[in-house]
């Protein structure tokens, strides 16, 4: 070294203590190492144990520090003291908090528990905020699976038991084809960007379909820039493709799926178009060695998919028959659909040959020995490297149902779910939609629900009807308006609380959602109704109880709010009973204890809930003596039994000789042990049990030991969804419970029980004809990033990005501004032209906008004065119809918020000094932050 | 004027995969956590709250669009540091001897004591990778993480620059380029590697792995025989499904 080089320290100390927990920057639950200085968090990395993260961290993780000090975090439980919407409040203690929120719930339990709507919105413990919500008896209890994707999660488990992201993943190790379809920047954060990487290192093909060619489609090898709305249309041109050239798996259709299973095809019978079912109710088939009617999971069944059946007159046809009749058909030829799409016929060809060569021809066998459920013995699996990916992009438009489920038919056919190569299921799934809940309603004034809230239905007799026909939810969730909304409508409560339709509540409470905001469609809408108020001068919506971490939009409309902590403040769990950590090849489940201890008047709101549901009484929230049954959610967490042995955590469970997982006991040391193995808890499958789980005989004991089922349940893939023909039975005017005439059209044509396309409802889009989306940043997650100091340099600003064949038209430049207008309103915003991005669609960046006095941000912040949202113009109504009656902008099978259905116009207008519309600030409770930040906790 | 090394014994850098990386933005912010906390002034951030915040950050992703003569647009993330180069100009102008190029491993460091915040590197640099810190007005650049990569308080398995143990998609890549057997010269040989502005003569340490060709799917006529229709008259589909049923 020469002389005049300075001396550095290589070596620092780099932290006195490293606390292992887990991320909440989104909803992809990573493992962070957390490392303090002198107590205060001084760097966060990813942990490289962890099972989802393995060691990476993205943006948001790493910003974490930012986001836990944000001076936006509210410092104590609030009391409104000005008008809502004003952001005037008054601190409070914790016990007048109680006093409050009791003083509204009590008499509301006692009396009607149907006038409380408990809605949570980003939250991860919807097993414990259900459990709440059914003690205290309401039936208005969802979270927000129904304005985000519950298209694509109840798509993937009627169809095959399962769904994409949480609940299923590619098989990385061994996929060579990944299509990825309508996949927003920030979906999967972590698992897919490792995905990509790992699989391109290889040299495997990555195909993404989605309008905008940004973030993995960025990186993709092929790029489908598809027109919104058609991805069904793509899909089953595909499948016609393959259907047409045989390049589908028999083997894996007949064995695995419903493709052999018998149909009622008599058009005259009242049962026409439900399977043929034994008296146990089992499916039946026709065996092809025997040529026997057989239940199909019978040892030794060969299930036939060519053979028909006649008994009763009635001629019975497998589903396939039926498959082949809708698929071969010229409706589905890649040229009829070409121009829809904006895909070319040959290009729509090349992309189905593809997906055959690889699935058929690059076919290989993993060595695992396994026995299949009728007892038959494979000596090999046989893989097949073709997987796919999809989220919100396809799932946000009233068509969305259908179209996921078309995708999981193209996935099937090529017998590529649970198969090496492919797409495998996470543990709790596979668990096809029969083994899941029905929705209840069952209420009784000062007692609980009668079962859980949301869950599947399985025809008209599980809707959550009144006996009077109406609706029993204030979302109207599984009404004939939507009878699979497996997820609530979490974006229509306020709408049709302020509307009294079906009928009028008394208090509004809710966690993490930006309602007033970005959460909402028709936001200024929304602003109006919750400060609405009658003719004696009260509120509509009387009273609005909020909780959150963060001086949001939303804590300005509500009454009284009780403040959160923020994620490394917290216990919580991240259960099998809900939404896991798991991989393919393991079952896991997480914690997130305090690794620093809060140092405002806040508490962790689930804990709060204990303390209120045991001020109720609620069931399960006291003891015996009437004492509160949890001290905190930790206790919760450790202490609650779903079923006997059955907890929130599967880790280190109290077994009779010691320490066990899955089932056991209560184990008073559990967050210790979780703690101690760094935050998680992993039990890996084994080999041989790990592929074909819904047919493994070896998985499905594993699971049972597990206690993810009680006893092995076996099924067939369901590409056609029974249930979904009971409501068109119905709607034909089969059976006692009966649809309203003006839904009976609808009902026929978008309830079949195979996948089809049909076009949304574009009543009122004449002269709207550009396509409008959004999507997040990788970097950011829906609001929170913009009060994080270092993330808001990444991005700041969301222009509206136009395609360069639309600016040329409106005679656009980048920096100009232009009004966008919908049928439902307008709005001014700046442009820039991105090029990569299908020609007649804008999108813009979802919730980087701002209400001036939000989040502890200036009022000047670029966020407030030329941000914007896209959800001043979608109404979560459709144009009225004339008919008197609020149509949902949903889908109509499940209710999902169809944001990605919007059509706009652009006209260039001259600058305006901020875009519009302009809102007026709201009082700030927590004050502003500091100007400039150095931030070194460390000496 | 400050004067660089003859020679260095290693010459340690970072590979960037430019056809991996999906601008996320990771190694960005965990850049800014590791050097805020660790070497010399935090990284500040002016007006972190307000209508124009300024921070240092010693990394950057950028977003380029291509538009090719033929076929779709195309968008590169792109992400930049310093490249520690053999011949850097923004040690030579330094004229206090702050910037200065390490003998052993080649890294581009600034002594902050030392540094006057004149800003002559920042404007010496033709990638713009220096950014002067808006807050204690000392320069600003990667240290390659020099406090990490010999830290002996890390596991061995961490001892790499922040920005490459975070990367979600494996674009970053960390080791000494002066060894033609290393993984990451071998990785360089493989993907032909390129330096960044190589006219400019900096001879730039760091390397970026280009992007694979893109949408370059066979055209339909190459895949055809995939979809050679079974069917050949309009029941075709179920004759051609109990033959097809006989065989499996």
């Amino acid at each position: 070294m020469p002389k005049d080089q300075p001396v550095i320290d290589l070596s620092p100390k780099v932290s006195d203590e490293v606390r292992k927990t887990t991320c909440y920057m989104c909803a992809c639950r990573c493992g962070i190492n957390v490392h303090l200085k002198g107590g205060k968090v001084a760097y966060i990395e990813g942990n490289r144990d962890h099972p989802v993260n393995q060691g990476v961290l993205c943006a948001k993780g790493s910003a974490g520090i930012m986001q836990h000090n944000a001076p936006s975090r509210l410092k104590a439980p609030l009391k409104r003291v000005g008008p809502r919407g004003s952001g005037e409040f008054e601190e409070i203690s914790w016990e007048e908090a109680y006093d409050i929120a009791e003083s509204w719930l009590r008499p509301i339990r006692e009396d009607n528990p149907e006038k409380l709507a408990f809605f949570t919105g980003r939250d991860q413990s919807q097993s414990f905020t259900s459990f709440w919500a059914q003690g205290f008896g309401t039936p208005n209890y969802a979270a927000h699976g129904g304005f985000c994707s519950v298209n694509m999660a109840a798509a993937g488990i009627y169809t095959m038991g399962g769904a994409f992201w949480e609940f299923g993943q590619p098989d990385w190790d061994h996929t060579k084809l990944f299509m990825l379809f309508g996949v927003a920047e920030d979906h999967d954060s972590n698992p897919i960007k490792m995905g990509i990487g790992k699989i391109k290192g290889r040299g495997a093909r990555v195909i993404g379909v989605n309008p905008i060619r940004s973030g993995y489609n960025a990186v993709a090898d092929d790029w489908v820039g598809i027109t919104p709305g058609t991805d069904g249309l793509f899909i089953l041109a595909m499948i016609h493709c393959l259907m047409k050239a045989g390049k589908i798996d028999l083997h894996y259709l007949a064995q695995y799926t419903d493709a052999p299973v018998l149909l009622n095809s008599d058009p005259k019978s009242p049962e026409y178009g439900l399977y043929m079912r034994d008296e146990n109710g089992k499916q039946l088939v026709i065996d092809r060695t025997t040529g026997k009617l057989t239940a199909f999971d019978q040892p030794g069944v060969k299930p036939d998919l060519s053979g028909t059946h006649r008994a009763k007159g009635i001629t019975h046809r497998p589903v396939f028959h039926q498959m082949a009749d809708m698929y071969l058909s010229d409706d589905y030829a890649p040229e009829a659909v070409a121009d829809r799409c904006g895909i070319p016929a040959n290009r729509i060809r090349a992309i189905a040959a593809e997906l055959a060569r690889v699935a058929f021809d690059e076919a290989f066998e993993l060595d695992h020995a396994w026995t299949d459920f009728r007892g038959e013995k494979h000596d090999t699996m046989i893989g097949r490297p073709v997987s796919f990916h999809a989220m919100r992009g396809i799932s946000a438009h009233a068509n969305g149902f259908q179209t996921c489920r078309a995708l999981h038919t193209l996935q099937i056919l090529l017998g590529t779910v649970e198969v090496p190569g492919g797409f495998r299921f996470k543990p709790p799934y596979p668990k096809p939609a029969t083994a899941h809940p029905k929705p209840h309603i069952g209420m009784t004034p000062g007692g609980p629900l009668n079962g859980p809230h949301l869950g599947f239905v399985h025809g008209p007799e599980d809707l959550a009807l009144k006996e009077d026909g109406t609706p029993a939810r204030i979302d109207k969730a599984f009404t004939w308006d939507n009878p699979m909304s497996a997820h609530g409508l979490m974006h229509m409560v306020i709408s049709n609380a302020h509307a009294g339709d079906p009928y009028k509540i008394d208090t509004l409470f809710m966690y993490m959602a930006n309602m007033s905001w970005n959460s909402s469609m028709n936001t200024g809408g929304v602003m109006e109704m919750l400060t609405d108020k009658d003719e004696n001068g009260d509120y509509v919506i009387p009273h609005i109880i909020y909780s959150d971490a963060y001086s949001s939009e939303m804590v300005a409309y509500s009454d009284l709010i009780l403040p959160d902590t923020t994620y490394l403040e917290r216990h919580d769990c991240i259960s099998l009973l809900d939404r896991p950590i798991c991989e393919a090849d393991a079952a896991a489940d997480a914690i997130r204890w305090p690794v620093v201890e809060p140092d405002r008047n806040v508490k962790g709101f689930q804990s709060a809930l204990c303390d209120l549901g045991a001020r109720l009484g609620l069931p399960g929230f006291v003891n015996d003596d009437g004492s509160q049954k949890y001290a905190d959610y930790a206790d919760y967490i450790v202490n609650h039994e779903r079923r006997p042995g059955i907890g929130p955590l599967a880790g280190w469970r109290m077994g009779e000789t010691g320490l066990q997982d899955g089932r056991g006991a209560p184990n008073e040391g559990q967050l210790d042990q979780y703690i101690k193995n760094g935050g998680f808890f992993v039990s890996h499958i084994p080999d041989g049990a790990n592929y074909y789980k819904p047919w493994n005989k070896a998985y499905q004991g594993w699971a049972v030991e597990m206690g993810i089922y009680d006893s092995p349940q076996p099924y067939l893939f369901t590409m056609y969804v029974e249930p979904m023909r009971k409501f068109q039975l119905a709607a034909e005017g089969h059976g006692d419970r009966q649809p309203p005439d003006h839904l009976r059209e609808r009902i026929k044509a978008t309830m079949s029980p195979l996948p089809i396309w049909y076009e949304t409802d574009q009543q009122g889009n004449d002269g709207f004809t550009v396509n409008a989306l959004t999507q997040r940043p990788m970097a950011m997650y829906h609001s929170w990033g913009s009060q994080n100091a270092w993330l808001r340099q990444l991005h700041g600003r969301n222009p509206l990005y136009v395609p360069t064949k639309l600016m040329r038209e409106n005679g656009l430049s980048d920096g100009d501004w232009a009004r966008v207008s919908s049928p439902h309103g307008e709005i001014t915003v700046p442009v820039m032209e991105m090029a990569a991005l299908n020609d007649n669609t804008v999108w813009t960046w979802n919730a980087i906008g701002k209400r001036k006095g939000a989040w502890a941000l200036d009022e000047d912040a670029p966020e407030a004065t030329k941000g914007f949202l896209l959800n001043h113009l979608i109404h979560e109504l459709l144009p009225p119809k004339g008919d008197g009656l609020r149509w949902a902008n949903s889908d109509p099978i499940t209710g999902q918020a169809a944001w990605f259905d919007l059509k706009v116009r652009l006209e260039k207008v001259a600058a305006p000094k901020e875009s519009r519309p302009e809102y007026p600030p709201i009082k700030s409770p927590v004050g502003k932050g500091p100007e400039n930040l150095t931030w070194k906790v460390g000496k | 004027m400050t004067t660089l090394p003859q020679s260095t014994d290693k010459k340690l850098g970072l590979v960037i995969d430019l056809d991996t990386c999906v601008g996320c933005h990771a190694c960005v912010i965990s850049c800014k956590g590791w050097n805020t906390e660790n070497y010399g002034a935090p990284l500040a951030d002016e007006d972190a709250y307000g209508a124009n915040p300024v921070g240092s950050f010693l990394n950057r992703v950028h977003s380029y669009e291509v538009q090719p003569d033929d076929g779709a647009a195309q968008l590169i993330h792109f992400p930049k540091s310093c490249l520690h180069c053999e011949d850097a100009p923004c040690v030579t102008v330094c004229p206090t001897g702050a910037s200065y190029k390490r003998v052993e491993d080649g890294i581009v460091l600034v002594n902050e004591s030392d540094c006057i915040g004149c800003g002559l590197c920042a404007w010496a640099c033709p990638y713009g990778a220096r950014e002067m810190d808006p807050v204690e007005k000392v320069m600003k650049k990667c240290t390659l993480c020099v406090d990490r990569i010999y830290n002996e308080n890390l596991p061995e398995v961490d001892r790499v620059p922040s920005c490459v143990r975070t990367c979600p998609a494996g674009a970053r890549h960390f080791g000494d380029l002066g060894d033609p057997n290393s993984d990451v010269s071998q990785l360089v040989a493989d993907r032909g590697g390129v330096d960044l502005m190589p006219e400019q003569g900096t001879k730039p340490v760091n390397k970026y792995l280009p992007p694979r060709p893109k949408d370059a799917l066979p055209e339909f006529d190459v895949l055809a025989p995939f979809l050679e229709p079974v069917i050949k008259e309009p029941k075709g589909f179920l004759d051609w499904l109990d033959k097809a049923l006989e065989k499996i």
